[in-house]
This record gives C-alpha cells, structure tokens and sequence, in this order.
C-alpha cells in the first residue's frame, strides 16, 4: 500500500511527474552511481522520452538531475545553460532500446576524474524510476531504500565481507541481488538496506583486495 | 492494525472512534511510515505552503509555457472576477483563477505539488485556498482538509488508478476534484459520512473522462479542465454538506470508475492517439511543434 505522499506529491518542478520529475531523478542517481562530479553526459533517449522530450522539459529535467538539483529546484528551468557554468558537456539522441519502459534513458557519463559509467533507468510514473541496468549488468535499483553497490572479481568471501561489515554497523539488509557477466570475471552486487549506509562501513569494504568499485547510494529524498 | 482499504472501513473506524477521517489516516500514515503525526502534518502544512506560492506565482506572472498553447488565461480570469463580473460569484471564481494559476506555473516548469499528479495540479489548491480564503478556515482545519484529501486519493488508487494512462482523465482531474471535495467538506466541519458523499458524487460526474492531450503535452485540454474540476469540488461539498446523499454508495463508485478505465479504449487514456489530440487542429499543433523541434 501507497503512503500519503505518494498522493500529496512530490513537490517536483512541472509539467509531468513521469517526464519532468522522474527525469530529474534518473539524472541525480545517474550523478551518484558515478560517485563524482560528471564532466560529460551522452544521453541516449528512448520511446515516450524520446518523443515527448522537449515538450515535458525531460531534457532539461536529466540535466538538471547530473547537476545535482532536486525534483523542485527551480534551476531545472535554465539546466542546459547552466551546464556549461557546472563544466559539464552533454549530447542528446534517441535510440530504440529491446524490451524496455516507454520512459528510459541510456546515459553514458564521465566523471572529472576520467572514470567512465553507463546507467539505464526508466522513469515508471509519479516521479518513480528504476535503474535497470549499470554498466552493463542487469539490476534492479528504485532508490526507495539506501543501497550500497559493488563491482568486485568473483571470487568466493566477497560478499561475506561485505554483509559482516554491514551487520556490525547495525545495517539490516532488506533486498540483494548478485549477478556476472563470467564465473570468475567481474561481479556486481546491489544490496537495499532498511538504514543509511554509514561512511565508516565504506574503507573496510574498499580495501578487499577483488574489489573494484563501491558506491554507497542515499535513498531518493535525502540526497537526490 | 491493518490498512484501511476502503471508503467504508474508513468511515466506520472514525465513526466507531467518534473521531475524523483526517485523525484516522494521520494515524495510519505515521505507523506506515514509521514517523510522528506532528511530523506529517507539518509536511502537509509544506505541500500547502507549496501550493500558495504556485498560486501567487502564477497569477503574477501569465506567462506563456514553452509550446505557446497556455499561460495568461488565469489574470484573465482574476481580472474579470475584481471587476465584479464573475458570473460564477467569490468562492468559484477564485477557484478557477487559482486553479488555472497553478496549471500554468506546471506547463511553464514551475514548483507545484503534483497532488495527485502534475497533470491535476490546480485542482486541489483552487479548491482549497479559494474556500478557505472566503470561509476564513484556519491552517490547522485546512492541513485536517488535505490529509483528507490524500486519504480519499490513496483509496482511489489502490482500487482504481490516479493515472491518465491507466484509467483516463477521471484518473487525474476525476480523482482531484473528488479530493477537493473531501477536503472542503472536512475543513467545513462535515462528517465523516458527508465526505464520503461528497467524494461519490464528485466522482460519478467524472465517469468516462477521457486523457486526449494535445501533442503529448499536459496543456490542450489538461490546464483548463483544472479549473472545471475545481470548481465541480465546491459543488459537489456544497450538496453533501446540505445533506444531499449519493445513491450508489462512495466504494461501489470507485470501483466503477476502476471498471469504466479498464473499458476505455487505449486511444483515450493518454495516448495522444484520440481525442482532442486527433482533431484537425490537435495535428497540426502537434506538426507545429514538431517542426520547431
């Protein structure tokens, strides 16, 4: 069952929670799951996002997200020309995705770092997304939970680790999912916890020698 | 205790409790979401805040949305009703100028409280604050009108839908001028059983309403059915308040409205592809728009 204010809201920049409001949040988990400031965005536009774009201000509302505005920052309005002030270069175009939301985009980005990342999530109605897919690996991430996602060599304890680490610091796990590209090679994992995913859980599980990345994701609300 | 499920259920527990239906869903809000009453209400008092800005804002401003189809119709409105010239009279003339307002700050990508969606924004703040403005209602009567509003909204969804797409027009505007009417008849002091009535009398006027809009956008017919849909609120709180019952019980209604959604052919539930938008003039709207692009 719905809460209340999945009726009474969100409180978003209009016209369109699906387009506008979903958009934005597409483009500040997309900024989180690089875990840094992005420098460049080539975003990829699919179905109703590609058709209805301009018009629902969806291209404004991904921008805006990668700046890391709120779904009620009125700066959404002006995001394209505030990118370059933010030193972010973007590109937009359309593509026919297999068996996906009407409302997905594919956004590649690279961090002022130099480190490159590749989300897909659709915006799946009253200011709602799911990323489904992140550098290639299928998942499913909503931001309704604090998530903490890992890329990590397959190899056995790993996991391990990381849920000991989260049980100390008092972290109750609420979904998990694991998946590989090939027994061996590289593994991600995502886990959705009830609580906050504290900084101190984090050097810990960095430091596991098959580790390759870890991000800790804020629930949608509280930072995106 | 387990989640309140109908228009019925929530009735009788305020009833058995000699409570409100406001008091009962604040309640079960604050188990559900695991956080104090005072918490939640001071997050309704938020959204309200929210929703006077918009209105102000969009009365200051009438400027046109990107696309050019809207923008400036509420000064227009407001303008005729400080002349005296509203035929409508204070209350329904504030809340069409209100709720065009809000509709037009949404097309022009301004902050809104999307309540139920940002498609049916206007509503509920045209209702609501020409109502309370003119009755002089107190912020707390009103924070007790929307969590009303919310509470028939959750129902509504969980047994039909709040979505165009799903169920068509009397998803969106349907379910928010039904909200309103709940709101306004609680801040007037209704039962709890008039509420109920003023919910099912609202909504069986919104039965079949189709989502045609216009080149996709929420502007052509969306911004201007807002302000039908208010003032449809105030009417229908005004018959339940003066005792006026509704002949198929609030639940049976709604499960109706579920029925006459699935119903509904796909061409007129948000598609773009019926309607209004497939008029002559709704294509080449739509060419137009797409030529700019």
């Amino acid at each position: 069952m719905r809460g209340l204010f999945d009726i009474a809201g969100p409180i978003m920049v209009g016209p369109s929670s699906s387009h506008t409001a979903g958009a934005v949040r597409l483009g500040a988990m997309a900024r989180v799951i690089l875990g840094e400031r992005p420098a460049a965005a080539q975003i990829k536009l699919h179905g109703s996002f590609a058709q209805t774009c301009r018009g629902h201000g969806t291209d404004k509302a991904l921008i805006g997200g990668l700046l890391g505005f709120a779904p009620d920052d009125e700066r959404i309005k002006s995001a394209l020309g505030l990118a370059a002030d933010h030193g972010l270069k973007y590109g937009f175009s359309t593509v026919e995705l297999p068996d996906v939301h009407p409302n997905t985009a594919l956004i590649e980005l690279t961090g002022v770092s130099g480190q490159t990342r590749r989300v897909v999530g659709a915006s799946v109605g009253g200011g709602n997304i799911l990323i489904t897919s992140i550098d290639g690996y299928p998942v499913r991430v909503t931001g309704q939970y604090h998530t903490l996602i890992t890329i990590h060599e397959d190899k056995p304890g790993v996991i391990a680790v990381v849920t000991k680490r989260l049980a100390e610091e008092g972290v109750n796990i609420a979904f998990m999912q694991v998946s590989r590209q090939e027994r061996g090679e590289e593994a991600l994992m995502v886990i959705e916890a009830d609580e906050a995913i504290p900084h101190q859980a984090l050097p810990p599980i960095r430091a596991v020698a098959a580790m390759k990345a870890v991000l800790a994701v804020p629930a949608l609300g509280e930072g995106v | 205790m387990s989640s309140i499920r109908s228009f019925g259920e929530w009735i009788r527990r305020a009833e058995t409790a000699g409570t409100t239906l406001a008091a009962v869903i604040t309640e079960q809000e604050s188990r559900h979401a695991q956080r104090p009453a005072a918490a939640i209400r001071a997050d309704m008092a938020r959204n309200w805040r929210v929703m006077r800005e918009a209105i102000a804002a969009g009365l200051a401003s009438g400027e046109k949305s990107p696309s050019g189809l809207v923008g400036g119709d509420a000064r227009l409105c407001h303008a005729r009703l400080e002349s005296g010239k509203a035929l409508t009279g204070e209350i329904a003339g504030r809340a069409i100028a209100y709720a065009l307002a809000v509709s037009e700050v949404n097309a022009c990508m301004g902050r809104i409280v999307a309540f139920p969606t940002a498609g049916s924004c206007g509503i509920m703040p045209g209702a609501v604050a020409a109502a309370a403005e003119t009755r002089g209602y107190s912020e707390d009567a009103i924070v007790d009108g929307l969590l009303t509003a919310a509470g028939a909204g959750l129902i509504i969804a969980e047994n039909a839908s709040i979505s165009g797409a799903e169920a068509g027009c009397q998803a969106e505007c349907g379910a928010g001028g039904a909200m309103a009417a709940a709101a306004i008849v609680q801040m007037d002091g209704g039962s709890p059983r008039q509420i109920g009535m003023a919910v099912a009398l609202a909504l069986k006027n919104a039965l079949g309403l189709v989502c045609d809009p216009v080149a996709g956008l929420v502007e052509v017919p969306c911004v201007r059915r807002n302000a039908f849909y208010a003032v449809q609120a105030l009417v229908a709180a005004d018959m339940a308040l003066a005792g006026v019952e509704s002949a198929i019980p609030v639940d049976e209604v709604v499960d109706t409205m579920r029925r006459v959604g699935v119903a509904m052919p796909v061409s007129l539930r948000e598609t773009s592809q019926g309607g209004l938008a497939r008029t002559p003039t709704g294509l080449a709207i739509e060419r137009r728009l797409h030529d700019k692009e």
